[in-house]
């Protein structure tokens, strides 16, 4: 569904990322870990190119979106993003937050945008709050409307970059809750996360960066019981408490 | 002995009144095209000026340096007397247009700049993560955010655009000013000529600067 083929990415001198190759499987649900300034982020990021990498390839449903004049706009209709800080229209309502892009870029109808963003909305227990503004909802709240606005795209791919990072102790939950609930419907997922109990409940594949590397990668039950290598041993050793 | 501001001064300009009125109407009809005008150059320009192209950055900054440091009655002038060596016959209202709406032009491009890079770069992402064009996102997503924070700067520049149209005056522009000049030069009642302009471009620009400061109240709350 998703390759990365030697990738490297620089910022100026810093070396991001260095050489990853990845595959991510149509209905797997991927989660990657590892410390700040891993490059997990800009990883992620590289999947719907809003990073560019230096070198490499990145392929999405079989579309190489790193040639020149690659139709990235296109691809990215299917693999819906999900930020660290929400990113919401503030000057939308929330359903329109949901109708937007559809309307705009995909052409759907505006009255079948609408029904399925209700319905989307009543998903993750907001429908309620269709019509006020995203100033007006808390950050747990704000985040779960962002993850419907991006169900709205009907996208095949989904991508969190560490979706909970910034919300309150109290609002992770109700984020994950929403999470755990998608990843049981078959979608593709990609997660940068801190969250372990995520990873441990509903991972496929556990993927370990360090240093802009793929250190380590396997089943949550290898990887949480049995790491093969030290740097994860030190990393789990001091997350899980 | 009679005052600068004797009554029969006064009775003089209130017969005369047309043309302080054919005035008046020729500064609005130059103030709206030229406003226009500015801000179609300054939407341009400032969102040129806002991108990471290095090319686009550039041709933004020229335009914006060169008219900002150069004085406009320069800049008109050149249009007026320049232009014709290069084949170029402007009619002269059509010069104050094009001069202050290329001067302001300059101005607002800085303003749009500014409010585009007010606006977390976070939107952006989001926009062209659901597949938007950079120019659609500027459109549906960037520039109406933009639009609220650089309204009351944006007015401010409508109230100097407005004062900056009397340099057609120095071109026998037909403006406000420059009938004001031309009547009170034949009769000299300079006193009463220039009081009545001066009273005329208030009423166009104080409701203006208001109304600008009540912008700025109002996004000083809802920020």
């Amino acid at each position: 569904m998703i390759q990365l083929e030697g990738v490297h990415k620089h910022f100026g001198q810093l070396h991001v990322l260095k050489g990853i190759n990845l595959n991510v499987n149509t209905g797997e649900k991927m989660v990657v870990i590892g410390p700040s300034g891993s490059g997990k982020s800009t990883l992620i990021r590289c999947m719907n190119l809003l990073e560019k990498p230096s070198s490499g390839k990145v392929i999405v449903d079989g579309v190489e979106i790193t040639a020149p004049k690659a139709p990235v706009a296109k691809v990215r209709q299917s693999v819906a993003m999900v930020f660290q800080q929400f990113n919401l229209y503030p000057h939308k309502t929330v359903l329109e937050n949901l109708t937007l892009a559809p309307i705009l870029i995909k052409g759907v109808s505006k009255a079948e945008a609408e029904e399925s963003g209700m319905a989307f909305l009543d998903r993750v227990g907001l429908k309620a709050k269709a019509n006020v503004y995203p100033s007006q909802l808390s950050g747990g709240q704000q985040q779960r409307v962002a993850i419907a606005r991006a169900l709205n795209m009907k996208p095949r791919i989904m991508l969190f970059d560490e979706p909970t990072s910034a919300l309150d102790p109290e609002m992770i939950q109700e984020v994950l809750d929403v999470m755990v609930d998608l990843a049981h419907e078959g979608i593709t997922m990609v997660v940068v996360t801190h969250e372990m109990g995520f990873a441990r409940q509903v991972a496929d594949r556990v993927v370990f960066m360090d240093e802009g590397q793929i250190l380590e990668q396997g089943t949550p039950a290898h990887f949480f019981s049995n790491p093969s290598h030290e740097r994860t041993k030190l990393f789990l050793s001091k997350i899980l408490r | 002995m009679t005052g600068p501001f004797a009554w029969f001064k006064w009775q003089a300009l209130f017969r005369d009144w047309h043309i302080f009125a054919e005035g008046f109407g020729n500064t609005l009809l130059a103030s709206v095209l030229a406003l226009a005008l500015a801000l179609a150059l300054g939407i341009i320009f400032g969102v040129l000026g806002s991108t990471h192209q290095k090319v686009f950055k550039l041709f933004s900054r020229i335009y914006v340096e060169i008219i900002q440091n150069t004085p406009l009655v320069i800049q008109v002038f050149f249009l007026y007397n320049g232009l014709p060596h290069l084949g170029v016959m402007l009619p002269v209202l059509s010069v104050g247009v094009f001069g202050v709406g290329i001067y302001h032009g300059a101005y607002i491009a800085e303003v749009v700049r500014a409010g585009i890079q007010s606006i977390h770069r976070g939107q952006m992402e989001a926009a062209l993560s659901q597949g938007f064009s950079f120019w659609g996102a500027m459109r549906h997503v960037i520039l109406p955010q933009a639009a609220r924070v650089v309204l009351p700067p944006l007015t401010n520049q409508a109230v100097s655009l407005i004062k900056n149209t009397s340099v057609l005056a120095m071109i026998a522009g037909g403006d406000l000013m420059y009938h004001a000049d031309s009547w009170s030069a034949e009769n000299i009642y300079y006193g009463p000529a220039y009081v009545t302009v001066g009273v005329l471009y208030l009423i166009l620009c104080f409701p203006l600067a208001q109304f600008a400061r009540y912008l700025e109240r109002k996004t000083e709350v809802s920020a």
